[in-house]
């Protein structure tokens, strides 16, 4: 197993038009190592979709990505006010977005169920008032497809 | 691989070339690299957009076409003018006198670019309708479009329509019509497009969709230009009628030309290539949502800003909005060209993983690795000064096996700061009264040798030469 690649990206909360750069990032490395294109669309909408969550919800945290032989792992961290109802917020449609965010057209309680429809495991640490960290997988099967 | 596939009619004119960074800083697939004081076009990751032709300030980056000679090797030769043709003249109130300045020229039949265009517009109408559950499409017209997407969009390359580009069609369908007109063999009949874009050079050498293209030559719009001028007679009695395109064909010349004749209301059309870019991004991350049909063009201003045109892109769009203004919405319908055999694409499109870094994943991440460490070792001022565009585009450069750390000229200049330390300390002991060891003396004459290969790896670019040229 070779050494995999660790990037860390820290978003922003202030700026919703830079939301995506981190993602966008990643997406551009990822075909430069050759991994699907599949796998390259789950990380990215799933990475995009937890960008938004950190700067609506959690006035930005940190993106981790670790890229190795058989899966990409994005740990994403903030300090933001934790969630109170998992289960809910897991509910498609479900939103705590404020209204002026919905007007920009985000906040559509799409966010989390997205980010679970498109990785192979997610797992949600959430403490309230004190941020929540969650782990997705999307798994690469030999070389990178 | 086969080569045929990166042909491109963008080329260097080396003895021009200065060296400069500009070209490589303006490329949009950053496939340019100066080495040895000279551009280099990297072939696979060239698109042929023709971008660093407008940025270069010496003129050193030309397309590559054919000459209005070329008619000659033809017993019948066919123009297939460009709308944007018609756009680069003023007060042309009619297309005719455009078309029969042709026949003037030595051309023996005129088929229009824009009346293909319309029977494009139809067939795309046809295919969204019918696959609308598979939108947004993406138009397949501009080739370095579809350059673009196969190099570094794979996820994209199923949204592109799947049908021939307007010139294409148009090839077709005159070869078919010479060819009943004379009773001429196929070979003996040429097609000649008269192109404002060099990227329409390639695709007749190596077509996209299709195995092989009906175009036979392609001359610019700027040669052709000045020699119609003498052959345009405004007098209408003295025209044949040949004009048989109507607003939607002519429009297509212009950004937004080819929505407009698709009457669909939720799309988008964006033209330059860095636009291109950001759109197709934001595409692969489905960020746009609703939109049925996004139209690209390659060139600022659509297919009138082409590099092989003459006409300001902006004024040439107001040209063609008057030219067309009073014109029928179309005049050509599919049901009317049977010689047409299909205006679909017989081939896919293939993803081509030029920018990947090892032939297999595990490589790659290795040498993804590997330019991470140097990328960090680098300042990061993205200065252009080792000939890649940026630090992260020289590491890559370096992992590929194509340049080395040096090549920077900070890391150069630490190298050289570090040689000329060990060698003042050495020496200091000399000064000092105190003999140098034997291994201390090999040691010595090593940094020397070192330094002095540092130094002349400079390649500071004579200026005085440059001048006498």
């Amino acid at each position: 197993m070779g050494e995999p690649l660790i990037y860390t990206y820290d978003i922003d909360g202030e700026d919703f038009t830079r939301a995506g750069e981190a993602s966008s990032s990643v997406k551009n490395r990822l075909k430069m190592l050759g991994v699907d294109s599949a796998a390259i669309r789950k990380t990215a909408i799933a990475m995009y979709e937890g960008e938004i969550n950190m700067v609506i919800h959690a006035d930005g945290g940190t993106i981790t990505v670790i890229i190795s032989d058989d899966a990409i792992t994005m740990v994403l961290a903030d300090r933001g006010p934790g969630i109170p109802d998992i289960e809910k917020a897991m509910q498609e449609g479900y939103s705590t977005a404020r209204p002026e965010v919905r007007s920009l057209g985000f906040g559509a309680g799409m966010g989390l169920p997205n980010m679970k429809r498109f990785t192979d495991e997610m797992k949600i640490d959430t403490v309230i008032g004190q941020g929540t960290t969650i782990t997705m997988k999307v798994y690469l099967h030999s070389d990178g497809l | 691989m086969d080569s045929n596939k990166f042909i491109r009619s963008v080329r260097l004119r080396e003895s021009a070339c200065r060296g400069c960074i500009n070209c490589i800083k303006n490329c949009p697939t950053q496939a340019i690299r100066v080495h040895n004081g000279k551009a280099h076009i990297i072939d696979k990751f060239c698109i042929d957009c023709g971008r660093c032709i407008r940025y270069c300030p010496h003129h050193a980056k030309i397309a590559v076409y054919d000459p209005l000679s070329v008619i000659n090797d033809f017993k019948y030769a066919v123009a297939l003018p460009a709308p944007s043709l018609y756009a680069q003249y003023n007060n042309l109130a009619n297309v005719d006198i455009v078309l029969n300045a042709l026949l003037k020229l030595g051309f023996d039949d005129v088929y229009e670019v824009s009346a293909a265009a319309e029977l494009v517009s139809e067939a795309s109408r046809e295919y969204i309708r019918e696959h609308m559950d598979e939108a947004p499409f993406i138009s397949s017209a501009c080739p370095s479009v579809i350059r673009l997407i196969r190099v570094k969009f794979p996820s994209l390359i199923s949204r592109l329509l799947p049908i021939k580009a307007p010139v294409e069609v148009a090839a077709e369908i005159a070869r078919a019509r010479a060819m009943k007109k004379t009773g001429l063999k196929p070979e003996e009949i040429g097609i000649i497009f008269i192109s404002p874009c060099p990227s329409k050079v390639s695709y007749a050498k190596a077509p996209l969709g299709i195995e092989k293209s009906s175009i036979d030559n392609v001359v610019a719009i700027k040669d052709i230009y000045p020699l119609l001028l003498p052959h345009m007679k405004h007098d209408e009695s003295q025209l044949k009628p040949l004009s048989h395109s109507g607003r939607i064909g002519i429009g297509w010349s212009n950004a937004g030309g080819e929505v407009a004749g698709l009457l669909v209301e939720n799309y988008l059309a964006a033209d330059g290539i860095v636009n291109i870019l950001r759109v197709l991004e934001q595409l692969e991350d489905e960020k746009l949502h609703g939109l049925t049909f996004v139209e690209l063009n390659a060139c600022d201003g659509g297919c009138a800003g082409g590099t092989l045109t003459v006409e300001n892109a902006y004024i040439a769009a107001t040209k063609t909005k008057r030219l067309t203004k009073y014109q029928p919405v179309s005049r050509n319908h599919l049901s009317e060209n049977p010689e047409l055999q299909s205006i679909y694409w017989a081939d896919d499109v293939e993803y081509e993983p030029v920018f990947r870094l090892g032939n297999t994943f595990k490589e790659s991440l290795r040498m993804m690795s590997d330019v991470e460490k140097l990328t960090a070792m680098f300042p990061g001022l993205d200065c252009g000064s080792c000939g890649a565009p940026t630090c992260q585009t020289l590491a890559e450069d370096i992992v590929r096996g194509d340049a080395t750390p040096n090549d920077c000229i900070y890391v150069l200049r630490s190298n050289i700061a570090e040689l000329s330390r060990r060698i003042n300390d050495l020496t200091e002991n000399v000064t000092a009264g105190k003999a140098l060891s034997a291994e201390e003396d090999e040691l010595l004459h090593r940094y020397i040798r070192e330094l002095t290969a540092d130094l002349a790896s400079f390649g500071v670019p004579d200026k005085t030469k440059q001048r006498k040229e």
